[in-house]
């Protein structure tokens, strides 16, 4: 086991050194293994105005003083790097505004890192809960939208319009249109549609929470899916048991830090014993 | 060898790096479908709510047109430019509505649909687009109303006229080609100032409004500077502007009035310019849309 910077790597030496790349986790050892993603020594940092009524010497501001904002740099993700690969789940565990969220924005492209770059085989998808399509709209027609979105024409996505409602359980609710739904409800319809093709990657946040027990088994067998047609899954969320049933990697960011990088199974156990 | 000598070398990309310029508009075509089945469900999705549903397409501009018609033909009564004024006033407003539309939804076209750009990867041109069609699809119902009625339109009003049918009418397919294509562009750059700066949209009210006044959309404003001994020379600047060389070749042809010919030429040099100037305006941040 190797200790760079403070995070503890359960893989072989993961640090690049010259002449050789990263090196691939143990589990995929013997082939080829093939990069997906590489995120590269990546830092983002926020400027927040931090605009909070100050106390104290309040009396004797003027009104226009006391509004004055200063600017505060957050530093969310403080060097991260490790290389995913093809037909990988990674879990990503953390507490609370560890950072977690901010990586998957990162590796997604939709935050501008700091320093430091993210490489990727495609451009991932991001299936969250918040956001519906159009509410105003049928669940069928809003199917239909996001497949289309997804990339398929138009025959391929009407065609995939049945197998999405068997999957997403709704029923005779897809006619009704969506903004009567329940919060369960859409974020089972945007997981069903959004798992309806086999991506290269996908990154999955906290959505398999929403769904009952059933639907989440059913979740996370497609999950497995996916990831067994050479995709690669990033799962974020704060269920153990979801991480246990379906990752086989586990990245443990803390405070804006690679905690820890390796099997599930240890670094779960590692994660829970410091929750104790 | 660095991880990104690496990630390189096994053919991985900067997330979020933009694609050329050609294999971007590829891949938004790849998307038509997609462009117009968001512009028809968002048009669908704004009616869906009334009981009459579609109907409005067709009822709405029926009433715009009444009201319009009342005013100015019954109330008004005047021939205050010369010409026939109903008309006038009603293919004025009608065509005006598909760029204002275009331009105050295309604005919106990125901001307004914000989960759907942070959630899936797609090229962001094809938002703007979309609410082209949309407002082309709007709008076409009651175009199409306009010109069966002109015969009647021409009947309202002081100024009795008949508006017969003309195989001229048959311009309006390339002059509105030409319209879209300028549209397009408009809805394009719209699209991405808007993402710099929100506060535009507050603004947009003011500057569509502004146009419309300078546009001659319900009176002949061009006219007005021409007969004014000290501002005669704004009169000149109507020579090229492309909404009011819109508007006025319409009612031109509609109506069987003689045609100013540098005016096509002056509208299709606009709108290549302003779609090709659009359409590169909006790539080049096409690795910003979503970032907030």
């Amino acid at each position: 086991m190797a200790e760079i910077k403070g995070c503890r790597y359960l893989y072989e030496d993961d640090s690049s050194g010259p002449g050789n790349g990263p090196k691939a986790p143990k589990h995929m050892l013997g082939y080829e293994p093939k990069p997906v993603v590489v995120v590269d020594d990546l830092h983002v940092k926020f400027k927040v105005y931090a605009s909070g009524k100050r106390l104290g010497t309040m009396g004797n501001r003027s009104v226009l003083e006391s509004k004055r904002r200063g600017l505060r740099t957050v530093h969310a993700l403080k060097g991260i790097s490790f290389t995913a690969y093809e037909n990988e789940s990674i879990g990503i565990i953390g507490s609370n505004g560890s950072g977690k969220s901010t990586l998957m924005r990162a590796i997604t492209g939709l935050l501008t890192p700091s320093s430091g770059a993210v490489y990727a085989k495609s451009r991932p998808n991001l299936l969250g809960v918040g956001g519906t399509l159009m509410g105003q709209l049928s669940g069928e027609r809003n199917i239909i939208l996001g497949c289309l979105a997804l990339g398929m024409t138009r025959k391929e996505a009407e065609a995939a319009v049945e197998s999405i409602v068997d999957f997403s359980e709704l029923g005779d609710f897809i006619d009704l249109p969506m903004r009567t739904y329940s919060s369960g409800m859409s974020a089972r319809l945007k997981f069903s549609i959004a798992t309806v093709q086999n991506h290269e990657i996908l990154i999955v946040d906290e959505a398999l929470a929403v769904g009952d027990k059933n639907f989440r088994k059913r979740s996370e067998a497609r999950i497995r899916e996916i990831r067994d047609q050479a995709g690669t899954i990033f799962l974020v969320s704060h269920s153990m048991q979801s991480i246990r049933d379906t990752c086989d990697r586990v990245l443990w960011i803390n405070k804006g830090v690679l905690e820890m990088d390796g099997p599930t199974e240890e670094v779960v156990s590692a994660y829970e014993e410091s929750k104790k | 060898m660095t991880r990104a000598e690496y990630a390189l070398s096994n053919g991985l990309h900067r997330v979020g790096a933009r694609p050329k310029l050609f294999d971007y508009l590829k891949r938004t075509w790849s998307r038509r479908d997609f462009i117009y089945m968001f512009g028809y469900y968002k048009l669908r999705s704004s009616l869906e709510n009334n009981k009459l549903g579609m109907l409005w397409l067709v009822l709405r501009p029926i009433m715009d047109a009444f009201i319009y018609a009342a005013i100015f033909g019954v109330l008004m009564g005047r021939d205050r430019i010369g010409e026939h004024y109903v008309s006038y006033v009603i293919i004025g407003i009608f065509m005006w509505q598909l760029f204002s539309k275009s331009l105050t939804d295309g604005a919106k076209s990125i901001t307004g649909n914000r989960a759907l750009v942070q959630s899936l990867a797609f090229p962001r041109m094809t938002l703007p687009l979309a609410t082209v069609i949309r407002h082309f699809l709007e709008t076409l119902p009651s175009l199409v109303l306009m010109i069966v009625c002109m015969p009647l339109l021409g009947m309202i009003g002081e100024h009795k006229q008949l508006f017969l049918p003309r195989w001229e009418w048959l311009l309006m397919i390339p002059l509105l080609f030409i319209y879209m294509l300028f549209n397009t562009g408009i809805a394009l750059i719209a699209a991405r100032l808007t993402v710099h700066l929100r506060d535009l949209t507050q603004l947009l009210p003011y500057i569509t409004r502004l146009l419309m006044y300078a546009s001659g959309v319900i009176f002949q404003v061009d006219t007005i500077f021409r007969a004014s001994t000290k501002y005669s020379w704004v009169a000149s600047v109507f020579d090229y502007y492309p909404l009011y060389q819109f508007l006025s070749l319409t009612r031109s042809f509609l109506r069987g009035y003689p045609m100013n010919p540098e005016y096509w030429v002056s509208i299709s040099i606009w709108a290549v310019a302003v779609f090709v100037v659009g359409l590169l305006f909006f790539w080049v941040a096409e690795e910003r849309y979503g970032r907030d």
